[in-house]
């Protein structure tokens, strides 16, 4: 009889937390840049521990400086991300005739590939055959890694302050 | 044991209950916009809500704040890719990265460490004095601009400068207001019907437009006197938080100033002249005193060369 009560109790308590965590979760962003690192300081000298999609949503669990702690909903990971990648906007990723018409209203929508897009980009270029993007996008390749950056702070004895860092 | 599994089904229901009611606006809300998506996709939306939509979005007010990152990145990769036509890429590999390496350090301690697609570097092959950002962080030196550098922390100078740029989105404030308003009110006017041919047009007309301006202002006008202010100002934030000195910035506009030629296409139409730039920067970080280069630094900064 008690194992039974306190199987149910336990059941009440999961089915409460689960209602308490989806009204708790109003601190909601979306990530607002196409990959967004998540860290285990609020640095970005701090490691990399998870790596979200541009529109992920996360939940906001403290706020340092410019850093904001998250937690991806519905999981355990959790991190530090720079507040210039978040925006409280909700990111529609294939938007549909509602949300248009709601973004158009209000500040709350913000949508994906609408606007000035890739086929927006081919349209110019189909008309400017003379540029050559070539280059464009060999220079978004130039992405330089978490640790040669510090090894180049490190022997140029540079001296990041832990703020902004 | 049946009042213990009847107390149990009475939690039970509690529980459903509580969650029911405490989800029930997010489950509405869901319902609702099914509803309106149907709706509008079986033509409920007419040509009145359209113009309707089209009004209140031209009602609120709209800037350049208004686009979003994803848009201002492909604002900047036309912007770049009429910059590297222009100029011509400087294909050094090892020139390259370390302009990388040093640059994404320094955007780092920027106040927009992060944008859609990230902060890069690349010299142009050019002995013209000259330096672009277009928006969201691709940033291009020429060669004539990297002999204005003779240390590390004056190359930062340089590179932080085009970050505060990036940074203010000043490059997006030159975008004449009718092609930010066309832009914006043609992506309202999207979901009201099918994207018409002539919505398109309109809105491919208002990135030519944006483009257009853009390139104008960074390439033959130069931007206003209080932005390039603006832009030493924070350069110079960003030199301290990284660690150079912010006399990097004073003593590359001193060589700028003996290598400018009156009159020339360059830094010398765009900017303000060297001497009154210095003069702003001094009355924040004080008297010009002499940079202290560790050797490691220097040796580094020696992979530019002669370039």
């Amino acid at each position: 009889m008690n194992k039974c009560y306190t199987a149910f109790f336990t059941f009440v308590f999961i089915c409460l937390a689960a209602a308490a965590s989806i009204a708790a979760a109003n601190n909601l962003m979306s990530i607002q840049v196409k990959k967004g690192h998540l860290r285990t300081a609020p640095s970005f000298l701090g490691k990399i521990i998870a790596t979200l999609d541009y529109g992920d949503r996360v939940d906001v669990i403290e706020e340092k400086n410019t850093w904001f702690r998250v937690r991806v909903p519905a999981t355990v990971t959790s991190g530090w991300i720079h507040a210039t990648a978040l925006t409280s906007k909700k990111i529609v990723l294939s938007a549909g005739a509602a949300d248009v018409d709601q973004a158009a209203t209000s500040d709350e929508l913000a949508l994906a590939g609408k606007g000035f897009n890739k086929q927006v980009e081919g349209e110019f270029r189909a008309k400017n055959r003379y540029l050559d993007y070539t280059w464009i996008d060999k220079m978004e390749g130039f992405v330089m890694s978490q640790a040669r950056i510090e090894q180049f702070i490190k022997y140029g004895d540079l001296s990041p302050r832990g703020g902004h860092e | 044991m049946s009042l213990a599994f009847k107390s149990g089904i009475l939690f039970l229901f509690i529980a459903l209950y509580l969650l029911i009611v405490l989800s029930g606006c997010k489950t509405m809300e869901v319902i609702t916009n099914i509803g309106t998506t149907i709706g509008v996709a079986t033509g409920t939306i007419d040509q009145a809500r359209a113009e309707s939509i089209k009004k209140s979005s031209m009602a609120v007010a709209r800037s350049f704040r208004d686009i979003t990152p994803e848009q201002e990145y492909y604002i900047g990769r036309t912007v770049g890719a009429v910059i590297v036509n222009r100029y011509k890429p400087y294909n050094n590999p090892e020139a390259n990265r370390y302009l990388n390496l040093l640059g994404q350090t320094l955007a780092r301690a920027s106040d927009l460490p992060e944008t859609f697609g990230g902060y890069h570097f690349l010299i142009l092959d050019s002995d013209e004095i000259n330096a672009f950002a277009a928006a969201g962080g691709l940033i291009f030196v020429t060669r004539g601009m990297l002999g204005n550098c003779r240390n590390e922390d004056a190359l930062a100078a340089v590179l932080a400068h085009e970050i505060a740029h990036v940074q203010f989105r000043h490059g997006l404030q030159a975008i004449k207001k009718a092609s930010i308003t066309t832009a914006l009110t043609t992506l309202a006017l999207e979901g009201a019907k099918t994207f018409s041919g002539q919505d398109f047009a309109n809105l491919m007309g208002a990135f030519e437009g944006s483009i257009a301006d853009i390139t104008a202002t960074m390439i033959n006008n130069g931007y206003s006197r209080a932005f390039e202010q603006q832009a030493d100002q924070a350069a110079a934030t960003i030199l301290q938080r990284v660690g150079y000195d912010p006399n990097g910035l004073v003593d590359m506009l001193r060589v700028m100033q003996n290598r400018l030629k009156p009159g020339g296409f360059d830094f010398a139409k765009t900017h303000p002249a060297p001497a009154s730039r210095i003069e702003d920067i001094q009355k924040s970080i004080g008297p010009y005193r002499v940079i202290n280069k560790p050797a490691s630094r220097q040796s580094r900064f020696m992979v530019l060369g002669d370039i």
